[in-house]
């Protein structure tokens, strides 16, 4: 089956500063990845090199059957993306907004109002400008679009930052719509419970490449309280493995803000050999380590 | 690209009749301005004097600073929230998004225009005649001035002294659509419309060459915002 996503080597550059170096991933078609990592990792970065932002300058990255260091933009109309900021006009109703952006993308908008609903967006806030709305509902109504533009893949960065309980669980059940109706998702989040719980697979990255990639057991996922979460840095390597110091392509044990921090890299990581969640619960899901810049899933 | 760029002229249309920013800020500001220009030149009393004379010249000054805060207007709309970001998402033609740019802007500054030249009428003591020659280099000369701006424009987006920019920019290539433009009235004005067909060719060139240029570069641009 032709991967939706498929980067080898892929890097990215802000300037000079790289933003991917060097990323290999492969993402099958209707599978939700969890993408974690510390802050300045380079998640949003990923995300946005996968949605066509980002110009890959070297590697190979091709999304959705469009080779991204060709044309960037071709795949766009097929990507949906939740970003930080929320791609909306002040002065523009909710329902303007999402209109537009629907029309825009060519979806059809016959259901917008469907969408609204759905989101808890109809009554009088569907009329209203979107400068009079929290965060929260801001951020309603950028999920909004991204729904009703109906698309391939969908790219969540952060997606449950200032949603309220009732909006993580809508969020959350989209995504297992979205997944049913054979979309793609990468979701980057610090919020490793919901968002393990409805990923297939999870994928660390640090300094711009991939760290680890493990699977994400269902049993695991439904008892996340039951985590072992050990400090990448604190378990012992062995001289030359896989994401250990000294390996190729693996991040300088030194350099602490490349690294997951405790908080946000359990077992899994590189560093933690065996560590995985599964231990602790005894679920089969063996973690399947990678080389930095290596995707062996 | 038509039907993007009626989507994108749509929306910054609905945008401007919620805000009202052309109406409350870049009327008043043009009115000002020609107001100024009658205190600093004036009086206007007959054919002999300044304002009578460089009627044509002042009135198209003020058109051309109006046309930068109309621009950046429209180019602020896509630098809130990570706007511009989102055009790029939406899949929208480049081409398609400039000409409905361009297109939202000159509906406005060509309705700003018929104002503007009803106050210079009365201030300037200039009977305006030659109403079809008028029109037509002022939809040209229009064109021009839109389809340069919203291509410097662009460029602002990203850059964190776009207030300076895009004048800097702007102003010195503008520069020969307001000498047509002033040529092509002061001729209308004076009732030789041989001389302002001549002119308003010219403008109908700035103006073809500019939608050309914008239409094709747009798309580099912002993706470079």
């Amino acid at each position: 089956m032709t991967p939706v996503i498929s980067l080898h080597e892929a890097v990215s550059l802000s300037d000079r500063f790289p933003l991917l170096a060097g990323v290999t991933l492969e993402v099958a078609p209707g599978e939700v990845v969890h993408l974690r990592g510390a802050n300045g990792a380079g998640k949003s970065s990923l995300l946005r090199a996968c949605a066509g932002l980002e110009q890959v300058v070297s590697g190979k990255a091709v999304v959705l059957g469009h080779d991204l260091t060709v044309d960037r933009q071709s795949v766009r109309r097929q990507v949906g993306l939740l970003a930080h900021s929320t791609f909306l006009y002040d002065d523009l109703t909710v329902e303007h907004n999402v209109r537009f952006a629907v029309r825009a993308s060519r979806s059809g908008d016959d259901a917008v109002g469907a969408t609204l609903a759905q989101l808890g967006l109809d009554g009088r806030l569907r009329e209203t400008p979107v400068r009079r709305l929290s965060a929260g509902q801001r951020r309603r109504v950028a999920l909004a679009v991204l729904v009703a533009r109906r698309p391939r893949l969908w790219l969540l960065d952060e997606p449950h930052a200032g949603l309220d309980a009732d909006g993580r669980d809508m969020l959350d059940d989209l995504v297992g719509r979205a997944r049913d109706a054979g979309a793609t998702v990468l979701v980057a989040s610090h919020e490793l419970e919901r968002a393990s719980a409805i990923s297939d697979r999870t994928v660390t990255v640090a300094g711009g490449r991939i760290l680890a990639v493990a699977p994400v057991a269902p049993v695991a996922a439904e008892r996340p309280a039951t985590l072992v979460v050990t400090h990448p840095l604190a378990a012992p390597r062995s001289p030359g493995s896989p994401g250990s110091p000294g390996s190729p392509g693996a991040p300088d044990a030194s350099d602490a803000s490349d690294a997951p921090d405790a908080s946000d890299a359990p077992g899994e990581t590189a560093g933690a050999p065996g560590a995985t969640r599964d231990e602790a619960t005894g679920a089969t899901g063996a973690p399947v380590r990678a080389g930095a810049g290596r995707d062996v899933a | 690209m038509w039907r993007d760029a009626l989507l994108v002229a749509g929306k910054d249309l609905r945008i401007e009749l919620r805000a009202k920013v052309a109406l409350g800020q870049v009327a008043p500001f043009a009115v000002v301005v020609l107001l100024l220009f009658g205190l600093a030149l004036g009086p206007a009393v007959g054919s002999g004097s300044v304002l009578f004379a460089a009627a044509a010249g002042l009135f198209w000054v003020t058109v051309l600073l109006a046309t930068v805060l109309a621009v950046q207007r429209s180019f602020a709309l896509e630098s809130v929230d990570g706007a511009s970001d989102g055009l790029r998402m939406s899949g929208l033609d480049p081409a398609g998004i400039f000409v409905g740019k361009a297109a939202a802007i000159a509906s406005q500054l060509l309705l700003l225009e018929v104002l503007l030249a009803a106050v210079a009428s009365v201030l300037f003591d200039r009977h305006l005649a030659g109403w079809a020659i008028l029109a037509a280099s002022a939809v040209a000369a229009t064109v021009g001035l839109v389809a340069l701006g919203t291509i410097y424009g662009v460029v602002s987006i990203g850059s964190r002294q776009r207030e300076t920019l895009l004048p800097l920019l702007f102003f010195p290539m503008a520069a020969p659509v307001l000498l047509a433009a002033t040529k092509a009235w002061d001729a209308a004005l004076a009732d030789a419309p041989g001389h302002a067909l001549g002119w308003l060719d010219v403008l109908l060139v700035f103006a073809v060459a500019y939608v050309a240029i914008g239409t094709v570069a747009f798309g580099p641009l912002l993706e470079d915002a």
